[in-house]
């Protein structure tokens, strides 16, 4: 075990190498970021001066090799538009990001399990076949029109929830939280859901195909006849040995979730790191591009490793190599 | 032909009513791309047709709606449903033709990964490896904000995050075929490997990628949509459907719902349609999910 452990962290070290080879590379197409920082009517020699204080006159490979060596000693560079440190920025708005997304996924997780175990144990009746449907809906829904429907329908036509910003914050543990008050909440709910719809539908779907499976299996039959209820058999029996999929897509989905962040975020004008990458693109400022890339390859390896470990836990018959 | 008619997956698709009602709306929505420029009186991309006076007007069931306009109108005086089926027919054609390069480009990577194996496998695996641990949509977004705005752009970045799951799925295929007999037939009678694998293994490992390519065209449409929503995607020169969205979200908050709500329906019960048959191709062709 601890043998794989070791293994897989290597592995991710050398998966976020080659990112930052692949971000440095697409960074270094983007045009020529010396007309970010230098006023329009400079001279020609201050763009050069310029772009040796940027080290974009030394060769590709050097320019790596000191972008590398500032990444690993914790300078990520400064914001051509903000001055500020970009890991500042992007740490600053992170918990508005981070709140989104686990909101959407309990949402999503709530809502979806209850009815995938359903449908997963009563395959042929009406109602799955309903929920199915309805899952498949949601798979083809543009979350980005969703957004904007729920923003007519509930601050525009009828307007009782707010269609912007993040409302009132309290400061937790150094985190300026909204999910602890009332106004947070309002502010919260329709992002939320927007981003919950694709998510849900799919660990939905996850979840039936689990429980169709393991409802064939002996063992339930066994559960049956020995007198076990219903619930418990669905649950205890089912739902627990039908987990393993379930858990891979749900670190699959946390990915998605702060991916698709960008976009429910732009539409809500929520104060996320998702919004900052939009802003940043539009803005040509490549320092936070880097590290917002940079920050999410990292989030996404860790989220990848704690899916492998927790299956060791969940289902012991897996051994690791 | 009565062969075909009379086959199971015929008779399994006719009683399948969400299959039949998917393949329906697929053909519905490509018609109107087809054949919509002929049904509506309005080139929304030639200004001296747009009539600025007629600009915002609701669609025709509502107060101040004009028959002349079905949908309603945009801020220039565009027909909405002119501009749909218009925009309609750059984002079906963004959806499949990206999915036809990721379908070509992960197949001969698939092709060569399962036949040849070692290290070109192992290469070729690895970097799927990691990229299958990014949302595609993550790194779609990325590549566009690199390269820049434009429809030859968004279908290099399609490619670039669809040919993963060809590439996998073929050489799972790969490997399995090339254990069998008639492989090995074709090995002693002298066959060259691309002989082999073209005349031999592609045929057969081609009907799992049915279900994949329905698939991905419906997902290529939507993150299309949302790669335009963002700005990233095509052109303001060549509107899709999800730059439609995008343009009515300016004027959302006027109550001006209509220039943005119809070409988001469309996106849905276009991808839905897509997915439904998908759904059904996806029982019928792999049994092993039955």
């Amino acid at each position: 075990m601890l043998g794989y452990t070791i293994k897989r962290l290597l592995q991710m070290v050398l998966v976020l190498f080659v990112v930052s080879i692949i971000v440095f590379l697409m960074m270094s197409f983007t045009g020529d970021p010396v007309f970010m920082v230098i006023p329009i009517d400079s001279t020609q020699a201050e763009i050069e001066q310029a772009r040796r204080l940027l080290g974009l006159d030394q060769s590709l490979f050097s320019q790596y090799w000191i972008f590398l060596s500032n990444l690993l000693q914790g300078d990520f560079g400064r914001s051509y538009v903000f001055r500020q440190p970009a890991m500042d920025l992007i740490l600053e708005r992170l918990p508005a990001t981070m709140e989104m997304v686990l909101v959407a996924m309990a949402f999503a997780t709530l809502i979806a399990i209850p009815l995938g175990v359903y449908a997963g144990a009563n395959p042929n009746r009406t109602a799955s076949r309903g929920i199915m449907a309805a899952s498949l809906f949601g798979i083809s829904l543009p979350g980005f029109w969703v957004g904007m429907m729920l923003i007519y329908f509930f601050s525009v036509r009828h307007p009782f929830l707010p269609s912007s910003g993040r409302g009132e914050t309290i400061e937790i543990l150094g985190l300026r939280l909204s999910i602890f008050t009332a106004d947070g909440w309002s502010h919260i709910l329709l992002p939320a859901v927007t981003l919950a719809l694709a998510t849900l539908a799919i660990i939905l779907r996850i979840t039936r195909a689990g429980m169709m499976e393991v409802m064939r299996q002996d063992y339930i039959r066994f559960a049956r006849a020995k007198g076990a209820s219903r619930t418990h058999i669905l649950f205890a029996h089912g739902l627990k040995n039908a987990l393993i999929p379930v858990v891979t897509i749900f670190g699959l989905q946390l990915g998605d979730l702060i991916a698709f962040a960008t976009i429910t975020e732009t539409i809500f004008a929520w104060p996320g790191t998702g919004k900052l990458l939009i802003d940043s693109i539009y803005r040509g400022d490549r320092p936070v591009i880097v590290v917002y890339l940079m920050l999410t390859a990292f989030i996404f390896v860790v989220i990848n490793f704690l899916v492998d470990i927790v299956y060791t836990v969940i289902d012991p018959r897996i051994t690791v190599k | 032909m009565q062969r075909l008619l009379s086959s199971e997956f015929v008779h399994n698709y006719r009683h399948n009513i969400p299959a039949v009602l998917g393949s329906l709306l697929v053909l519905a929505f490509a018609c109107l791309a087809i054949f919509g420029p002929l049904l509506v009186w309005q080139d929304p991309y030639d200004v001296s047709q747009l009539e600025l006076m007629d600009s915002f007007k609701p669609p025709v069931w509502l107060d101040g709606g004009d028959p002349h306009y079905l949908l309603g109108t945009d801020g220039q005086g565009r027909d909405v449903l002119a501009s749909i089926i218009y925009g309609a027919r750059i984002s079906a054609f963004i959806g499949i033709a990206a999915m036809a390069c990721s379908c070509v480009i992960g197949t001969t990577l698939g092709l060569i990964s399962g036949y040849y194996g070692g290290m070109l496998d192992a290469v070729i695996m690895r970097v799927a490896d990691i990229q299958l641990s990014f949302p595609s949509m993550l790194i779609a977004l990325f590549l566009m904000s690199a390269f820049g705005n434009g429809i030859g752009m968004i279908l290099i970045a399609l490619t670039a995050v669809g040919w993963v799951v060809y590439a996998r799925t073929v050489r799972g295929s790969t490997l399995s075929e090339i254990q069998k007999e008639y492989i090995q037939a074709a090995r002693v009678a002298g066959l060259s490997d691309t002989e082999i694998i073209r005349r031999h293994v592609l045929p057969n490992v081609l009907t799992p990628l049915i279900v994949v390519s329905t698939i991905q065209v419906g997902s290529f449409i939507l993150i299309e949509a949302s790669l335009s929503f963002l700005g990233v995607g095509v052109p303001i020169t060549e509107p899709s459907l999800g730059l439609l969205v995008k343009e009515g979200f300016d004027v959302l908050f006027s109550g001006i719902w209509w220039t943005s709500a119809f070409p988001g329906l469309f996106i849905m019960f276009l991808v839905f349609g897509i997915n439904l048959f998908g759904d059904f191709l996806r029982d019928e062709l792999n049994p092993r999910l039955r």
